[in-house]
């Protein structure tokens, strides 16, 4: 008598946790058809690999803030490493050959930045921020971006940022305020 | 003594069998038409400077010097000149995109601007290659204005 109560509450038990687990899966499966429909969405108005290129840039001009010149040459290296992993498949003719011509003048620039002093970085920085500007003009972006202008580096100098406070990746801590917000890309 | 001795022959051995080693040459009879020269109307004192201080090492003709004929000299050489082709060809030039070109002008005036180029060990033997204050700033404002001009 004892036993077989026992039985009936393992087979009650094995039940339950058997419909609840088909629950759960069910509920995992609605959960990722979800993310799937998410990410979808997101690749209509991003390019993952352009996303990976925006970051190490960022990455890269956050060094330059900070005067950190090691940490600039290992965001230019990482940047030379995303931007030869872009793919343009998805682009029109006219838009691929401007991405190539982009990409290609953006990889030398990177290249410098991983192996030079500070003040090359920025030089090469400040070039390197118009190829990437024109990048995302065609690309386009899942987040708001600033592009900000300081009218004294070198006769007047452009980058992006994902902040609209100006951080000023060509003179770092000797003049961080320096520069205003001239567009809001979106 | 002797040890000093066959130290010194073998080093003269070696010495004479690299001189069998040979070199890649960078010459070339005739000027493509994407060279810089032909694509720009380049004024005759900016086209013997840069001919002097540039196009050893930034196109594909060099006017060697005698120790070329030498190594490891020539092979000294034979690195610099590569690694300047790969950097910036006038001799391919018109090849670039106009991003491109702008992107090589802007660094071109950069490394005048701050004296790294042309190098250090090339004028030290090429007197005429250096530039004096009045041509690096002629050199400056006429490849600015090119720039500007793209």
């Amino acid at each position: 008598m004892k036993n077989l109560k026992m039985s009936i509450a393992a087979m009650l038990f094995l039940a339950v946790s058997f419909t609840n687990a088909q629950e759960k899966e069910k509920m995992n499966h609605d959960h990722g058809d979800m993310k799937m429909d998410h990410s979808k969405m997101m690749n209509q108005k991003s390019d993952a690999k352009a996303e990976a290129i925006l970051s190490d840039y960022f990455n890269l001009k956050d060094a330059l803030v900070g005067d950190d010149t090691k940490k600039a040459a290992q965001s230019g290296a990482k940047l030379v490493a995303s931007l030869k992993a872009f793919e343009m498949g998805s682009y029109t003719k006219a838009q691929q050959e401007e991405l190539a011509d982009i990409i290609e003048d953006a990889t030398e620039h990177a290249e410098h930045i991983s192996e030079s002093a500070i003040d090359h970085q920025r030089e090469h920085f400040k070039t390197l921020s118009k190829d990437v500007t024109d990048m995302v003009a065609i690309t386009g972006t899942k987040s708001t971006l600033y592009e900000q202008f300081c009218p004294m580096y070198d006769k007047g100098s452009a980058w992006l940022s994902t902040s609209n406070e100006v951080r000023n990746p060509y003179y770092g801590s000797k003049m961080l305020k320096c520069g205003k917000v001239q567009k809001t890309i979106q | 003594m002797k040890i000093v001795k066959i130290i010194a022959i073998v080093l003269l051995v070696a010495f004479v069998g690299i001189q069998f080693i040979p070199t890649e040459r960078n010459q070339s009879d005739t000027v493509p038409e994407t060279d810089f020269m032909l694509v720009h109307n380049v004024p005759e004192s900016i086209q013997k400077k840069l001919q002097v201080s540039c196009y050893d090492c930034h196109s594909n003709n060099t006017q060697y010097p005698w120790y070329n004929k030498i190594q490891p000299a020539a092979w000294f050489l034979e690195d610099h000149i590569k690694e300047g082709k790969a950097e910036l060809n006038f001799s391919e030039w018109d090849s670039l995109s106009s991003r491109r070109k702008s992107s090589k002008l802007r660094s071109i005036i950069k490394q005048i601007e701050s004296g790294e180029m042309p190098l250090y060990s090339y004028t030290l033997i090429h007197k005429d290659a250096a530039f004096s204050e009045a041509e690096a700033k002629e050199m400056i404002n006429w490849i600015t204005q090119l720039k500007d001009s793209l």
